[in-house]
This record gives C-alpha cells, sequence and structure tokens, in this order.
C-alpha cells in the first residue's frame, strides 16, 4: 500500500472520530500560475474544491476561501491531465505473460472482452501516470486484433476497480492494417487487410440483424459480443479504430459510413496525409505519441512530430495519448508527449488542450474533467514549474478534492 | 589512448610532412551564448573555425577574428554547445553477432553499418556528430564496436575514427544479465554466463602469450575472436558492457578487475544502488533516460535518479539514446529528463559532450570547444535543456551537416513521408532482444 493511502485513510478514519475537521475531498489549491484549461491563466489564483466539486476558482484575492479548508500551494497548477487513450491498468510494468491482459489472442473479433473485468488499479504503471499530473485515463484493450475488446475511463485511483472507474464502457477498440492481421501463424484472425474489413462487416451486419430482432415477439438469445457491438451502432459509445496508414485510415471512414457509428480514429500515423478526409468526415483523432516508435512493416513510417499541430490547424478534434508499448518504456505519459510538442509547433496552451480539454471532449466527459471550472471535479496536478519544461516536476496530484500524490516527480 | 585525426593518419602513412593548407577558410560565429564545457559560459560569444579545427573561443571582444574570415552573425538567444557524443546507438542497420554462440568478437560493427540509413540523418538533426554505433546484447561478446565521425562519405571507413596506428577505432561490445541467455550454447544462469566470459579472456592470454613466443613455428594460427579480445586486454579496445540489475553490475565489474580490461558501463538501470561501488571501482557509466519503468523485467527498477545519484557518488556519467530506444532526434531531452531525477545541470551538459568523448577514447578531438580541437559544434534556439529549443545547425569538422533550414533536412527532423529510409531503426524494430539490431 501507498503511504499516502495510509496516510488518507488515517485522516478518514479521523474525520469519523472527529467531524469538526475539514472533510478530505475538501482542499483549496493556490497557484501562482493558474492554467484553469479554458485558455486562461490566473495569476496567484486559487481553485476551491468542496465536496470532491470545484466551487469556485479565481484570483486568490477575489475569491473568498471557505475558513478551515486546508490549501495547498504551488508554483504552478494545471487541471489533472487526461490520457486519451491507454492500456495501462490492463498492461503492467513488468511484461510478462501474466501481467499483459491488453490483447486477446484467441480470435479476431471479440467485442465482449470488458476492460473493467481486467483492469488493475494497483498496477505500477497506472501509479507512474498519476504521479505525473494524470487523473483520467481512457484505458483498456489495446491494438492488435480487429476487435480486441472494450475500453473504459477510470481516475487514477482506488483499490478496486469500483473506487477507480468513471465510464466502465467507453469504446469498442478495433484496428485495421498490419497491426491485426497474421504473418502464416496459425490464428483465427485475418491475414489481409480485406479479409480483416470483410470479416469487421460482417460481424457489423450480424450485429445489425440482432439489433432489428431485439423487438421481435421471440427476440434472439442474449449474445455478449453483439451486445456490444449494438452499443456501437446505437452510438452510445464510439468504435475507437486504430488506423495508422493512410488506406486504414480511409476504410475506418468508410465503415463509419456505411454503419453511421460514431468513428474514433487514434494511432493515425498518416493523418496529415488524408487531413481533407478527416476533417470532412468530422472524426476525432487521438494520435499516436509523439515519440512512438516505429513499427515493422512501416506502418509509422510516415511518422511526424509536428502532426499534433497540423491536425489542430486544420480544426480536428484532437488528443494525445500513452498508446501501447511493447518494450522499453513500458508506457508513454502525456506530459512529456506535450512537452515535446512545444519544439513541433504547438502552443503551451495547445500542449495543455491535447492532454485535457481535447480528450475530454472527445470522449464526452468534459462536463466532469479537463478544466479547472466550478461545477467540475477537483482534478489538480500541481508543479514546481512551467509544467511543460521537462526540468519541471510534478509535486502533488488531487482527485475529487483527495491529494492522491505527493511523490515528486 | 589518443586518437588521430584522419587527415593526420593519412599523411603519416602516406609519409608526408603536414603542409598548411594554402587557403584556409576561416569562420567566426558571434552573438550567440557559447557553452564550450571546458569553461563557464559566455553570453554574446564568437567561435572561431579554421577549415576543420577550432581556432579561438572567447567573448566579443576578447578574440579577434581574422580579416578574411566569414562572419556568422547569430540571433541573440540562441546558443552553440559542442557537437553531442552520442555513446550507445544502433542507428545504420548495424549488426554483430549471429545467434551461432554467446561469444563472437570477430564480428566487426565496421563490416555492417549502412551509412545511407537516415538514422545516421536522424542523429545529426538531434546534434550528435560522435557516435558509438554497436551490435545488440543478445550475446556476452556480440563483436567490435565502431566510434564515428557524421562527416560525409561513402564508405564507412571515411567515417572512422581511427586509433594512432590508422586501423578503425572501436570498443568491444559486452553484455550480461538476461539478454545473452538462452538455449545452448548461449548460457542459462549467470554463473555459467560468467564462466564463459573468464574462460574467453583466460584463453585469449594464453593465446596473446603464445603469439608472442620468438619461434614462429610454435605460435598458435591467428584467431579474429582472440585478436580484438587482446586487443581488450591490451587497452587499446575499452569493453563497453551492456548490464541492468546491481548484481550484474558488480559482475561486470568483478571480470575487468580479474583481467585488468579498461571498461564502461552501459545502460545500468539499477546504477542508483551500486553508485558507490561504481564510483569506488572508478568506472564510466554510459546511461539512459527513459520515460517509463517497466518493459524488461530486470531493468523494471531504472530510475530517472540514476544520474544524481552517481554524480554525488562520484562517478563519471554519460548518456546514449540506443536508438532505437529513443531517438537520437531528441538526444538533449536526456540531459533534461536526467536533471529532472536530480543531476546538476552541469553534470548533465558534461554527460552530454566531454564525458561520452572520454569513455570512447576521443576527449583531445572532441566534447569541448576549445582551440585545436575538431569543428564539431551545434547551434541551437535556445537552452539545451528546454523542451522548446531546436537544433537549428549541426557542424562536422568545419562542415554544416543539418541545417533546419533546408528542406530536407527539415524533414529528417520532424519526420513525415520520406524522411526515414526503409532500413532505419526509427521506422522498423530490429529483433527485440538484441539479436540483430539494438536492445536497451
Amino acid at each position: 500500500m501507498n503511504p499516502l493511502h495510509i496516510l488518507t485513510r488515517g485522516l478518514l478514519v479521523t474525520l469519523l472520530v472527529a467531524p469538526a475537521f475539514a472533510f478530505a475531498d475538501d482542499l483549496v489549491v493556490r497557484a501562482e500560475r493558474l492554467m484553469t484549461g479554458t485558455g486562461e491563466t490566473i495569476d496567484d489564483g486559487v481553485v476551491v474544491i468542496e465536496d470532491g466539486r470545484i466551487t469556485a476558482v479565481g484570483p486568490a484575492a477575489s475569491v473568498r476561501i471557505p475558513d478551515d479548508m486546508p490549501v495547498r500551494r504551488a508554483a504552478v497548477a494545471t487541471p489533472g491531465l487526461v490520457d486519451g487513450r491507454s492500456v495501462v491498468g490492463l498492461a503492467g510494468a513488468l511484461n510478462q505473460n501474466h501481467d499483459q491482459d491488453q490483447l486477446e489472442r484467441s480470435a479476431a473479433l471479440q467485442p465482449e472482452l470488458r476492460a473493467i473485468d481486467a483492469y488493475n488499479p494497483r498496477e505500477t504503471l497506472v501509479e507512474w501516470l498519476r504521479e505525473h499530473g494524470v487523473t483520467t485515463v481512457h484505458t483498456g484493450h489495446g491494438p492488435g486484433e480487429v476487435i480486441s475488446g472494450q475500453t473504459l475511463i477510470a481516475k487514477t485511483r482506488g483499490e478496486t476497480i469500483d473506487e477507480a472507474v468513471f465510464v466502465p464502457f467507453a469504446a469498442v477498440a478495433a484496428t485495421l492494417g498490419d497491426g491485426a492481421l497474421v504473418d502464416g501463424e496459425p490464428r483465427n484472425s485475418p491475414g489481409t487487410r480485406a479479409k480483416a474489413v470483410a470479416m469487421l462487416r460482417a460481424k457489423l451486419i450480424e450485429a445489425q440483424e440482432y439489433l432489428a430482432k431485439q423487438d421481435a415477439e421471440e427476440p434472439p438469445a442474449r449474445n455478449l459480443a453483439l451486445e456490444s457491438l449494438v452499443a456501437v451502432l446505437r452510438g452510445e459509445v464510439p468504435l475507437m479504430v486504430e488506423a495508422n496508414r493512410h488506406q486504414d485510415i480511409v476504410t475506418a471512414l468508410r465503415l463509419a459510413e456505411e454503419f453511421d457509428f460514431r468513428l474514433l480514429l487514434t494511432g493515425a500515423a498518416d493523418a496529415t496525409l488524408v487531413l481533407d478526409e478527416i476533417v470532412a468526415a468530422d472524426v476525432p483523432v487521438i494520435i499516436h505519441p509523439i515519440m512512438i516508435r516505429g513499427s515493422v512493416h512501416g506502418e509509422r513510417q510516415n511518422v511526424s512530430f509536428t502532426t499534433p499541430a497540423e491536425l489542430l490547424e486544420a480544426g480536428v478534434a484532437t488528443s494525445l495519448q500513452s498508446g501501447y508499448e511493447g518494450y522499453v518504456p513500458k508506457t508513454r505519459v502525456v506530459l512529456f508527449e506535450a512537452a515535446l510538442g512545444l519544439g513541433y509547433g504547438l502552443s503551451p496552451e495547445q500542449a495543455l488542450e491535447l492532454v485535457t480539454m481535447g480528450p475530454a471532449r472527445i470522449l464526452g466527459i468534459d462536463e466532469r474533467v479537463g478544466s479547472l471550472e466550478v461545477g467540475k471535479d477537483g482534478d489538480v496536478a500541481l508543479f514546481d514549474g512551467d509544467p511543460f519544461e521537462y526540468t519541471s516536476h510534478v509535486v502533488g496530484v488531487v482527485i475529487e478534492g483527495e491529494v492522491v500524490s505527493e511523490t515528486v516527480r | 589512448m589518443r586518437i588521430m585525426p584522419l587527415r593526420l593518419v593519412l599523411t603519416t602513412l602516406l609519409g608526408l610532412a603536414l603542409a598548411a593548407p594554402a587557403l584556409a577558410e576561416t569562420r567566426a560565429f558571434v552573438g550567440a551564448r557559447i557553452l564550450s564545457i571546458a569553461d563557464d559560459p559566455i553570453d554574446d560569444g564568437v567561435l572561431v573555425i579554421e577549415d576543420s579545427r577550432i581556432v579561438a573561443v572567447g567573448a566579443r571582444g576578447d578574440v579577434s577574428v581574422p580579416r578574411d574570415a566569414e562572419l556568422v552573425e547569430l540571433d541573440a538567444g540562441t546558443v552553440i554547445m559542442p557537437g553531442i557524443v552520442d555513446t550507445h546507438s544502433h542507428i545504420g542497420e548495424v549488426s554483430g553477432a549471429d545467434r551461432a554462440g554467446p561469444i563472437q568478437p570477430e564480428n566487426r560493427a565496421l563490416d555492417s553499418v549502412n551509412l545511407r540509413s537516415s538514422g545516421l540523418k536522424r542523429a545529426l538533426a538531434g546534434g550528435i556528430t560522435s557516435v558509438h554505433v554497436m551490435s545488440g546484447s543478445g550475446h556476452l561478446i556480440s563483436g567490435q564496436t565502431l566510434y564515428l565521425k557524421l562527416r560525409d562519405g561513402n564508405r564507412i571507413e571515411e567515417l572512422a575514427y581511427r586509433f594512432e596506428d590508422g586501423a578503425v577505432a572501436g570498443g568491444l561490445k559486452m553484455a550480461n544479465g538476461t539478454n545473452p541467455m538462452g538455449d545452448a550454447p548461449f548460457p542459462g544462469t549467470r554463473a555459467k554466463s560468467a564462466a564463459l566470459l573468464r574462460q574467453a579472456y583466460l584463453d585469449a592470454q594464453d593465446y596473446r602469450d603464445k603469439r608472442a613466443r620468438d619461434e614462429e613455428a610454435e605460435r598458435p594460427p591467428r584467431d579474429l575472436g582472440k585478436d580484438a579480445l587482446v586487443e581488450v586486454l591490451e587497452g587499446r579496445r575499452i569493453a563497453h558492457h551492456h548490464t541492468h540489475r546491481h548484481d550484474d553490475v558488480i559482475t561486470a565489474m568483478r571480470l575487468r578487475e580479474e583481467f585488468g580490461y579498461r571498461l564502461v558501463l552501459h545502460h545500468v538501470s539499477e546504477a542508483w544502488k551500486v553508485a558507490d561501488e561504481i564510483a569506488a571501482a572508478d568506472v564510466p557509466v554510459s546511461l539512459i533516460a527513459l520515460d517509463s519503468p517497466g518493459g524488461k523485467l530486470e531493468a523494471i527498477d531504472v530510475s530517472l535518479e540514476s544520474g544524481g545519484v552517481l554524480e554525488e557518488a562520484g562517478a563519471t556519467v554519460a548518456f546514449h539514446t540506443d536508438d532505437w530506444i529513443t531517438d537520437s532526434r531528441y538526444f538533449l531531452r536526456m540531459a533534461a529528463m536526467s536533471v529532472r531525477g536530480g543531476m546538476s545541470r552541469e553534470a548533465a551538459l558534461r554527460a552530454m559532450t566531454i564525458e561520452g568523448a572520454r569513455m570512447l577514447d576521443l576527449a583531445d578531438r572532441v566534447g569541448t570547444l576549445e582551440s585545436g580541437k575538431d569543428a564539431d559544434f551545434v547551434i541551437l534556439s535556445g537552452d539545451p535543456l528546454s523542451s522548446r529549443t531546436r537544433v537549428l545547425e549541426t557542424w562536422v569538422e568545419g562542415v554544416r551537416r543539418f541545417d533546419l533550414d533546408d528542406p530536407e533536412d527539415r524533414l529528417v527532423a520532424e519526420g513525415g513521408p520520406g524522411a526515414l529510409t526503409a532500413d532505419d531503426g526509427a521506422g522498423h524494430i530490429h529483433g527485440i532482444d538484441g539479436s540483430t539490431g539494438g536492445g536497451q
């Protein structure tokens, strides 16, 4: 157990005995520079969090700070960061079979695999992201099969899935291109792009038919895989498609037109080659980590450090992600990704947007997280300097008014 | 060991006296902040180069600029620092041993590097001017490494640093821990790994002694692998040892003590656990800074704090990309991340330059901006440790080898269609445990 948790628990126990003391989820954050995530930066700003929610934001001079509320000071504070797409919690740091639950290889199409049945909130990599200011993570099944399973959105806290989970079923994860193909291995997965798409279309059509029969006198027996795809067809969750090569991106657009689902593109290494098409389709992009390495078959041969800036310039709803890493380092960190982007066309405001409101909007959770505004969750990252300089540190992390990390990273 | 400049080598080999060039090309770079590494930073500095050498470094007004010098005025805010030395890289499709056996010192990186790979251009885009190119770590000894100067050339020999006798300079790649383990003939345990290495060096000692016999008939036939190990035993070739866990680090140092060779520890994920021992043994460390732990079991305790802990203990630290593990194009980030982990700014700057040069026996040529050294330097848009800073130009021996204003160079620096050759490590992962290419 994290000593901090012990500390917090100790505090909670104390609270039960001494209720006059302030609640653990009441907190004031006061920062020399408060970057609210709305585009506004407040010098000597405060965020008042009561009962886990933000009740006031503004200059320290004009915001009334309730008596007895603990105050945490920092040089800079930002909204808790939002990681647009990850596999942490399913993928573990050890990189051994027993901690790699992000990809089930037994079949090409398994939309019934729930992330909530696999997510480990105590995983080292989750802690690593938390200590780097990430308070909300969209994670789950990774790329690597045509449909690898579901994703969830979690707050990076808690010791059980129930304490951590924010959106239990956030998206169905799909992959187009080489990443989902087999090369000679005896698996059930397709060997070519055309076969992969044929399999995916057949499954979606099956789900359409399953959906149509729901109102019949004798509805079909429950089918977990099809139920999951019905949620996609009904627009309840998006189909999140990892597609890196331009033809695979265009295929994803074609499928979204045919089946009228909400499409989220991820990876999208070739996004700038088909930028007009992406803009016309009004599809959000969770771009690959800027520091992603290349892949076999050259799927990411065209990766450019300037893609995030170009997507924003074109008006595409864009997010960064920590993505999936198969080796060392085992996860990216969106804070570092955003920082790298500053050298390649991103303004500090855009960098912040790509790890806060950008992903929050794309994931449909912007009413709760992504900026420091009244009514939203009290999720805050504290820094000892410019968040996007590598030489600065995260000095504290707050989720819903609770200090969940005091580690200096 | 001193390493001679190529020009000198060629003249010596040809038996010619070194003639002064008829028309020296002189350039003066004026106005930037100069981080010479040899001395305190100079605001509004002047760097004067003549052909391939530095002839003067100082503050404006303190340095006399030759009348015929081409004057290059740099914007205020720009920074000049020495060309970066990457102490461990796998660019250029480099290969060595082939998994036929665990000890293959006969393989030369020289015979494998594709100098047209965009990996070399990525390195220049990252401000790297000298790079230690080597095979992966899937063997106890995977071959002879290569110290490259990123000049232009069609033959890899044109890029190679040279030993004093003109032979291509490099070290020897060694590894312990899990990477070189496997089914027989590979070792299955750490003890077996050490036993195999010790026997190899004992055999090399025996070979060396017998090769020195007076009677030619009594000498054993030449053995390319043993020749390389003898060069290590003689101190001409440095042993560059991939190692992660604290006990493997100690083992690497124990072997070095037994055989008396010169050692540089590489990666050293758990350096922070044995920093005092490393410092006491006076063994230099080539470190990598990574964004997160994990991905490799024996490297699970890797920490950004290693640089600072080693510095505190008094050990010498340089950085490496291990490209493709981290991309050469953002080498500067390595230093900034290590400062984040607790290293001093000064030590981090030295770790990108002079300390790396020392670990490769190149310190009399590169690593600082000083009169007489090679004109290898980088012009940056700002402070080397800032995430906003870009490499504007990279100069090697007085030749501009990277220019951000050149569209082709910019493409390599930023990526995009056409930036990378198909073979390049940034676009293609070699055998992950280092059987052919890289491997942390």
